[in-house]
């Protein structure tokens, strides 16, 4: 059915201008629809528009929640409705990450449904010629308090869009809350349990072909010749296709679209794609990086050199100087890989007046420019439709699997689905950096830490957005320069490494590894001054009571001080995803082969207000798999200019003979609202290798942590 | 290329693809049953389990021509109306995060448990080598153990 759009600009709604826009159903009737992000039909039926990229994360259903929650709707009437198709025309940007969806969105939503609430007890209190106080919304209805009359949503829609749209809805008090803060089942769930839920690449088009790209092994590597004849034998191969590169790195802010030459192998399935592939001769011209490797000690080599200072505080130097005891470690963590279950994928058909895109992405936004960079037309000429994403973790920010979609499609005149095979995926990414760290701190006589220095050496991920300001970038530091502790004398700087390694935002970004860096060393630090661990840390902690609280309510329900089977040893840790704080204390053992058992870890979370408690446990406890699946075994490594690691038997990940009991525990606060995708991950891998410490005496500074030995 | 009869969800399908074609993608490509997930490729993530007489299989490694005529169940196939009690079990424990895997989870889970209709912690750890990356293996666990008890 089509349905045509009528736009009118329906006042402001939060910090942007939203389009409202009324949408006749089928019956020609106009439904209510008094801002951008929800409409009610006269059948009752709520959908709600939402901005943000569902991977997994819960975000769609918690937005909903928002919404019925102020709108009174009754919440088995409420939908999901789809990602508006061009972000040019929207509100505000369109991507999803850094754990914001909530809380970018939480007050445009409430505002959003409170609007549409008072609309609705207007329209029945005119229909029964009563004041509008004398009504009160009731689970998608209105209800006349005196008399007990009722009419649902669906009977006063239409009156509704008649009224003036309210400036000021009031919105509920957090008290009357009935839906936020409890344990609300996702609206997507049956779709996923019985395989209707579709994904980038379930996406079908008529007259759609399948491809697969051969793509450099060396990174920023040239297609030299190749030759497509015995590609094109292949039964089914209809196109061979170059593709040239585009830099991942950025210029005057864009952000770079980073895709490596390549030959696409276009054909009706992707198996007889996959054929093609391996019929192709491809030549290399490998360029200056064939023989880059050993990261580590490129790292290392840097850390002679000064960095750019992102946080002094007092004389760290002269404080380490005059300490009557000094502690200094390295620690080092390697590149790693988001691996997202559904590998890349795209659809895209370009045509010369327009392009249709299907993907699963996180930035609508950037990759709407860059589809309407690679067809060759205006932005407001492409359409993104949104899929479902298997995972996102951060490599879906990026748009190189849309660049390539549309430069395929452009060339061979027809709708191309391409999928990236697993070691497409693991060998073409964006890399969480690698880092190098030196640190020291003092304690004067009395064993109080007076000193912390903290000397990073990284590759900036911040290059793809164009060169550095200040020699910075605020990612690398996340985690680091903000140590929460109570060190009279701070240090923290960082030396920019120079490397040709694609780099990306992977789930919890700088505090991923800083965390690891910094919880880690307090330990030591802790060791050093002949202190316990935890108690140190409330010490040093009594200036952040969003950090103290939420450290205090995880070593409880851990808890800490008390005894452990022979061979276990407990760890803690705690970071910030700021506003959010997220401690974890983690019980592991050592067996006589090195092999590390993390047998529990109880996660304490401070977000502020609750959405859907439910959501909460879920992503902790995938933060911690998440975190672990780093900790343990992570590890992408360069060679010869490529990713040596091709899929999961040699980038191995958590499975379930592994996965430790994780316990949370929400922290009751009104505090700031915070998100809850990434702040589970960063205190994991330093729990553990506290707690590994603590069972074995042995120190882990470097990741994965493999074998203890 | 050689025609294959392939009976899928006690449907006959024909099909005309070349012999090495994995299962899964002619599951995916040319019948249209894209809800068997492409992972890995090389049976490591398990995104790709189906049903073969009922045992569960990695269809991204199995070619078409060596499934025979032996019956090929997929998650589409599982129940007429997401009703099976491990569909049931998973909506009651909300286990899905992303959902990509979460087919071939519930297909591997099936299948145990039609061997082993109660089966333990170990049993689970030893059958459930599918993988999650967004962690939801304890619900995994917990959506198991519940669908046992109702069985």
């Amino acid at each position: 059915m089509e349905r045509r759009v009528f736009l009118q600009v329906a006042g402001t709604v939060g910090a942007g201008l939203v389009i409202a826009f009324r949408l006749p159903d089928r019956h020609g009737v106009v439904p209510f629809a008094p801002n951008a992000w929800l409409r009610v039909d006269t059948d009752g039926a709520v959908t709600v528009t939402v901005d943000k990229s569902e991977m997994g994360e819960g975000n769609h259903t918690a937005l909903a929640m928002i919404v019925a929650e102020e709108l009174e709707a009754d919440w088995s009437k409420v939908k999901i409705g789809a990602v508006p198709e061009n972000p040019a025309g929207w509100s505000r940007r369109m991507s999803t990450g850094g754990s914001t969806s909530v809380r970018t969105s939480w007050d445009i939503l409430r505002k959003a449904g409170a609007t549409a609430r008072a609309m609705l007890v207007t329209a029945a209190a005119q229909t029964w010629n009563v004041e509008p106080a004398s009504c009160r919304a009731d689970n998608g209805t209105v209800v006349h308090i005196r008399s007990r009359k009722r009419m649902t949503y669906g009977e006063l829609a239409q009156k509704a869009a008649t009224i003036p749209v309210p400036e000021n809805a009031p919105l509920k008090d957090p008290k009357d809350f009935r839906l936020l803060g409890t344990a609300v089942p996702r609206l997507d769930t049956p779709s996923k349990v019985n395989g209707t839920a579709q994904f980038g690449i379930d996406v079908r088009v008529p007259g759609m072909l399948i491809a697969t790209i051969e793509r450099s092994p060396v990174f920023g590597g040239k297609v030299k010749t190749f030759d497509a004849a015995a590609a094109k034998a292949v039964a089914g191969v209809r196109h061979v296709v170059p593709l040239d590169s585009t830099p991942w790195t950025g210029v005057q802010g864009a952000w770079g679209v980073g895709t490596e030459s390549g030959v696409a192998v276009v054909a009706d399935t992707y198996w007889q794609a996959v054929q093609g592939r391996q019929a192709l001769k491809v030549t290399w011209d490998e360029g200056a990086n064939a023989s880059l490797g050993n990261i580590p000690a490129r790292l290392a080599a840097l850390a002679g050199q000064s960095g750019a200072q992102a946080r002094k505080d007092g004389d760290p130097v002269a404080a380490l100087v005059g300490a009557a005891k000094r502690v200094d470690a390295v620690y080092e963590v390697p590149f790693l890989h988001h691996a997202t279950m559904e590998p890349m994928n795209c659809t895209a058909f370009a045509r010369a007046d327009g392009c249709e895109v299907w993907a699963p992405t996180q930035n609508q936004t950037r990759a709407q420019q860059v589809a309407a960079e690679a067809a060759g037309v205006p932005v407001e000429k492409v359409r993104i439709h949104t899929t479902l994403l298997g995972g996102g973790f951060g490599r879906r920010l990026e748009s190189d699997f849309v660049a390539e979609a549309v430069r395929i499609s452009k060339a061979v005149n027809a709708p191309v689905k391409v999928i990236w095979s697993r070691e497409d995926d693991m060998k073409h990414g964006f890399y969480r950096p690698a880092t190098y760290n030196q640190l020291a701190a003092g304690l004067d006589a009395q064993n109080k830490p007076i000193a912390w220095t903290h000397h990073i050496v990284a590759p900036p991920i911040l290059l793809k957005f164009g060169p550095l300001q200040n020699g910075i970038d605020r990612t690398l530091i996340d985690g680091a320069s903000d140590i929460p502790y109570a060190f009279p004398n701070v240090s923290v700087d960082q030396v920019a490494a120079d490397l040709p390694v694609p780099l990306g935002f992977w789930r919890s970004v700088g505090a991923s590894q800083n965390a690891f860096v910094v919880e880690c060393f307090f330990d030591e630090v802790a060791a050093a001054a002949g202190r316990d661990p935890y108690e140190l840390r409330r010490e040093l902690l009594q200036t952040k009571p969003r950090h103290l609280r939420t450290l205090e309510l995880a070593a409880t329900k851990a808890g800490w001080g008390t005894p452990l089977p022979a061979g276990h040893g407990r760890g803690i840790a705690i970071a910030e995803w700021e506003p959010t704080t997220c401690a974890e204390v983690a019980e592991v053992s050592v067996a006589p082969d090195g092999t590390v058992r993390v047998h529990r870890v109880v996660c304490a979370v401070d977000c502020g207000p609750v959405v859907n408690t439910d959501t909460i446990a879920a992503q902790m406890q995938g933060g911690v798999v998440f975190g672990l699946s780093a900790a343990l075994y992570g590890e992408i490594t360069i060679e010869n200019g490529g990713v040596k690691q091709s899929n999961f038997n040699d980038y191995p990940v958590l499975r379930m003979p592994e996965m430790p009991l994780v316990e949370v525990h929400i922290v009751p606060s009104s505090d700031t609202l915070g998100g809850i995708g990434e702040p589970s991950v960063p205190p994991t891998a330093p729990a553990v290798c506290n707690a590994i410490y603590a069972a074995t005496g042995k120190r882990i500074r470097r990741l994965p942590i493999g074998k203890v030995t | 290329m050689p025609p294959y009869s392939l009976l899928v969800n006690g449907k006959r399908r024909a099909v005309d693809v070349a012999a090495n074609t994995p299962l899964l993608w002619v599951l995916r490509d040319s019948l249209g049953l894209t809800g068997t997930k492409f992972g890995c490729g090389i049976a490591q993530c398990g995104a790709c389990t189906v049903h073969i007489s009922g045992q569960a299989v990695r269809s991204c490694v199995m070619p078409v021509s060596a499934v025979g005529t032996n019956p090929i169940t997929t998650i589409e196939g599982l129940s007429a109306s997401t009703t099976h009690r491990v569909q049931k079990a998973w909506i009651a424990e909300d286990v899905p995060q992303c959902g990509y895997c979460q087919s071939g989870q519930i297909m591997a889970a099936a299948a145990l448990l039609r061997r082993t209709p109660q089966p333990s912690d170990a049993d689970i750890d030893a059958a459930m080598t599918n993988i999650c990356r967004c962690g939801t293996y304890q619900r995994i666990r917990a959506a198991i153990h519940r669908a046992a008890k109702e069985a």
